[in-house]
């Protein structure tokens, strides 16, 4: 810990002290942590991360918080599910899947960069949490700052999913509901973080909220024995996701806890708001902001800070991206669900059914070792699926019904 | 008269006015005034080329002028314009 050198920023270079800012103001580029890393090079080994917490700190030394103190001690490290079912069904040898729906404390991939946002809020002497949300991010700033005893305001699109509003409400946060999407509310926090002295975890304290990603690549590398998959198929809402992954694959390497980084990384959105894919595939290396119109609402951000580095990164990699119909998300989160038992939100919908056309078209081949990443919980979006999921059977409470029902004989039943 | 809102990294540009004034036709016109009367800020805006810049976002009334005709958005009075820097944070490795 205490390996962070700088902000630095990333199109011009100028350095920063590491406080709560996140443009240049030279060039407006963003701001990245800069790392001592021949310190952590000394300091880390596979032995200190595996006899450190059973959470996203025992990375701490990749994060960039000062501690010893973390808060959200319990994020991360959920399971990579070896899906067998769903790998014979796609034709796959080695399929997994990451799966933070189970996170803690608000089922979803959020808790590992909130738990590092307000870490660092908290070592910068905030009292007050706020974001702009999807959804996810807001259930997650508000139990932690719950948790912290934080001052909390959260601002979220006027359309979002019930659980989604109530998994904000129940924690007593300020909740508040922009009539727009996200960009909207995105832009309209731009400019109140600019006026209250408040740490925004997604605009001024973004440089280290976002870093709290690298833990979805750190853990999967462990958890597959030290080694990098050949895929991983990752959804894309501002595309930041993507890079930390990508980053935190190579700041392995780089740190010595592995020898190479062989992964192809392939971005997943959905049509009705896919601006980086639809770059993606014109071949282009800027993105054209668009209007979204998806179920898959936690990725529906039309104007992508990030879609310019996912959009490299990709290249780099030499993986690929793709984009589903809103009938394929229902249909991506049906098959997880009825092959692993796994429910997943929409965003996961948007994974399963991008890896789905990525195998069919010959990208991901039978015997990778694949990893495809659900990032939060289906119970906040049942509206997706309300009505792509049939009814219960209703009977009498008579052994009769039931015998009648499911065609019992002497040999076990069928289905109804 | 068209109000501007700057961003903090704009603002000691303008001697900490969070909102300025100006009159302008258009976004590229609005930019030119804007540094005629804080000297710099286009610079900041824009690139060696002129264009704007990657991390920049510009509103006229809360529409995204890429939505708009871009620099050319026209303008007239009573128009809000915001400037706003674009939130990104990811960037692959620089080590």
């Amino acid at each position: 810990m205490a390996t962070m050198k700088a902000l630095v920023c990333r199109e011009c270079g100028k350095e920063y002290p590491t406080k709560a800012i996140h443009v240049c103001e030279m060039c407006f580029g963003p701001l990245e942590v800069k790392y001592d890393y021949e310190e952590i090079k000394r300091s880390i080994s596979r032995k200190k991360v595996q006899d450190g917490p059973h959470s996203i700190w025992r990375y701490a030394d990749l994060l960039p918080v000062e501690g010893p103190v973390f808060l959200g001690p319990h994020a991360g490290m959920t399971p990579l599910v070896r899906a067998k079912n769903l790998g014979a069904y796609l034709g796959l040898d080695e399929l997994y899947i990451k799966n933070d729906t189970v996170n803690h404390p608000t089922l979803s991939f959020k808790d590992r960069v909130v738990a590092v946002a307000i870490t660092r809020a908290r070592e910068l002497g905030f009292d007050t949490i706020a974001c702009a949300s999807t959804g996810n991010l807001a259930n997650s700033v508000a139990a932690h700052a719950a948790a912290a005893g934080m001052r909390c305001y959260v601002f979220i699109p006027g359309d979002l999913e019930a659980a989604k509003v109530l998994g904000n409400l129940i924690y007593k946060p300020n909740v508040v509901e922009i009539e727009g999407n996200y960009d909207d509310v995105n832009r309209l926090c731009s400019e109140i973080a600019g006026e209250h002295g408040w740490a925004f975890v997604n605009i001024n304290i973004r440089p280290y909220y976002a870093e709290g990603s690298k833990t979805l690549a750190f853990e999967t590398v462990e958890q597959l024995g030290w080694r990098t998959p050949d895929h991983a198929v990752i959804p894309m809402a501002s595309g930041s996701l993507l890079t930390k992954i990508w980053k935190g694959l190579h700041e392995m390497k780089y740190v010595g806890l592995i020898d190479e980084v062989r992964t192809k990384i392939n971005g997943a959105q959905a049509e009705g708001c896919s601006p980086i894919s639809t770059a993606f595939k014109a071949g282009r290396d800027f993105f054209k902001p668009v209007k979204p119109k998806t179920i898959a609402k936690s990725l529906a951000i039309g104007n992508p800070a990030d879609g310019y580095y996912a959009l490299k990164a990709t290249a780099e990699s030499k993986g690929s991206m793709d984009m589903v119909t809103d009938e394929e998300v229902v249909d991506g989160i049906k098959l997880l669900a009825q092959t692993e038992g796994i429910f997943a939100e929409t965003a996961g919908g948007v994974t399963i059914g991008v890896l789905q056309k990525l195998v069919k078209n010959g990208i991901i081949k039978k015997s990778d070792c694949t990893v495809a990443y659900v990032t939060g919980n289906g119970l906040k979006t049942q509206e997706a699926v309300i009505d792509a999921v049939g009814r219960p059977v209703r009977i009498q409470p008579s052994l009769a019904a039931f015998e009648k029902t499911f065609k019992m004989g002497k040999n076990g039943g069928g289905d109804a | 008269m068209i109000k501007v809102r700057i961003p903090t990294p704009l603002r000691p540009l303008t001697k900490g006015q969070g909102e300025v004034e100006t009159n302008a036709a258009s976004v590229l016109d609005m930019i030119e005034a804007l540094n005629t009367a804080h000297p710099g800020i286009k610079d900041r805006l824009c690139d060696d080329t002129g264009e704007l810049r990657r991390f920049v976002n510009i509103y006229v009334n809360e529409e995204d002028i890429r939505f708009l005709k871009g620099k050319e958005t026209s303008l007239k009075d009573g128009d809000e314009v915001s400037i706003v820097p674009a939130i990104a944070g990811g960037a692959p490795c620089r080590m």
